[in-house]
């Protein structure tokens, strides 16, 4: 399928919600806890089994992000929202018939490979197109994007939770909210598969990049260069830090103040929850696009800098006040979300936008490493501190220096970020097309 | 006085409205949704 390049007059605000309509479908993915509760009692799995396809989703992203990203650079957006629109929604199907026949290994299959593969293309088949739409404004137009996987989520969550009060909780109500899940979102997601064009005058990545296009690094060459690994880091400990307050929100602000004079009930912790979501998500679009202003150098500086400043105020102070501690943890949400939201700028003004598509691909196996690291992290201490009688805020001191740590190492490989040497730029362009025949990429 | 031959470009601000429509609906429930939600903070 040969890229689908913009007609005369093509606006570059239809990308954007082309891009949108992939992202918000495959967000769907941090709604799974909706459907645990009845799986687990339609199928009489425990919380870890129950558990499983989200992973496998989660570990299928990384994967599938790292291994198709040449490709996707190659065979453009529409191919990879196709690929995306595909897998996303037929492993909702085969979901759906492991739910009506009991056979749980279907759905783990299903949601957990044949999806997750689909949200490991979909996660970065806009990102390449937006940043050659909107060069002036990448962290803008990526932001937008990339807001829109944590407002899947969102919109997932009371609407699986609805359909599965309507359908019934059992084995074939939960096959049936499979099924509209998986034909909706294959409808929904149409219209990205639809609306997505790349600028006129812009060449298949295969044949190399333009050479008014300034420095250009391929997706082989970057992945050798210090800067991928500086960003690897600052990437990991940004999320590392936000998923330490993430995991554990809703226990943690309600042992923070159990001993005060007005506890937090589970319905106000709920409450926290999900203004930690709207922080994610603002600081997607808001901090993102702030980049375009200040520079990507800079935001990291804030994200990481005032990112460990935030914690340092909950570790000493935040038990003493319930609005200081709200705040905190929203600004850190708010850097998470801005952090995945940048990084794609970031990798632009680094590597070009040649590969910069795959570029990120890779990139995102800080995201699974973190996903693994955070909650590691934090359950394990708070479990320890438990153990040893503590309860309260001292649950989680230890876990906040911690982070703290991270963010101070991925503070300092922010500041080792440099301008990638010429040698590992590509060639002007018939050179590249010579290098990129000689070096075909396999991953 | 010239005359330029070539057809304009056909607008396509409804297309770009009805675009955003198709995200940004679904978009304004969740948003909707999470308000209810967050509210419990202050009032649970």
């Amino acid at each position: 399928m040969s890229p689908p390049v913009a007609p005369p007059g093509w606006s570059r605000w239809l990308v954007p919600p082309a891009a949108l309509s992939v992202h918000l479908s495959i967000g769907q993915a941090y709604a799974w806890s909706v459907f645990k509760p009845p799986l687990e009692s339609a199928l009489g799995l425990s919380g870890t089994q129950s558990a499983l396809p989200f992973q496998l989703a989660i570990v299928m992203l990384g994967l599938s992000a790292a291994f198709g990203g040449t490709l996707v650079e190659r065979n453009g957006p529409r191919w990879a929202m196709t690929v995306a629109l595909v897998c996303f929604s037929s492993g909702f199907l085969v979901s759906a018939l492991g739910a009506a026949t009991e056979q749980y290994w279907l759905i783990v299959l299903g949601y957990g490979f044949v999806g997750g593969t689909g949200l490991g293309i979909g996660y970065i088949s806009p990102v390449s197109t937006l940043i050659k739409w909107f060069p002036d404004r990448p962290g803008m137009a990526t932001g937008i994007a990339i807001m829109g996987f944590g407002g899947g989520a969102l919109i997932a969550s009371p609407w699986s939770a609805q359909m599965l009060k309507s359908f019934g909780s059992d084995s074939s109500g939960i096959a049936l909210a499979f099924l509209v899940h998986g034909l909706s979102y294959a409808v929904f997601m149409t219209l990205g598969v639809l609306l997505v064009r790349v600028p006129r005058g812009e060449r298949p990545a295969a044949s190399g990049p333009s050479a008014l296009d300034g420095v250009q690094v391929s997706a082989r060459s970057a992945v050798r260069t210090p800067q991928f690994w500086c960003l690897w880091i600052v990437l990991c400990m940004n999320v590392t830090a936000g998923i330490g307050i993430l995991e554990k929100a809703a226990p943690m602000i309600t042992d923070f103040f159990a001993d005060g004079s007005t506890p937090v009930t589970a319905s106000a912790a709920a409450g926290f929850v999900a203004l930690l979501s709207a922080a994610n998500m603002a600081g997607r679009i808001g901090w993102s696009s702030t980049s375009d202003l200040i520079g990507r150098k800079n935001i990291y500086r804030v994200y990481l800098g005032v990112g460990a400043l935030m914690y340092a105020l909950i570790a000493w102070l935040g038990d003493s006040s319930k609005p200081l501690f709200v705040l905190s943890a929203l600004v850190i949400l708010s850097f998470y979300g801005g952090g995945f939201a940048t990084v794609p700028a970031y990798l632009k003004d680094l590597f070009g936008t040649y590969q910069v598509g795959a570029i990120h691909g890779r990139l995102l196996t800080a995201w699974s490493t973190a996903g693994v690291l955070g909650p590691l992290i934090v359950n394990r201490i708070a479990d320890h501190q438990e153990a040893a009688g503590r309860h309260g805020s001292s649950l989680y001191g230890l876990s906040f220096l911690i982070m703290i740590g991270l963010l101070a190492v991925g503070f300092v490989a922010n500041e080792f970020v440099r301008p990638v040497h010429a040698r590992h730029h590509v060639p002007a362009p018939r050179e590249a097309a010579d290098v990129a025949r000689q070096q075909p990429e396999s991953a | 006085m010239s005359h330029d031959s070539s057809p304009s470009p056909p607008d396509r601000r409804v297309l770009i409205v009805l675009a955003w429509l198709w995200v940004g609906a679904p978009l304004c429930y969740g948003l909707y949704e999470l308000v209810q939600k967050a509210a419990q903070l202050f009032s649970g």
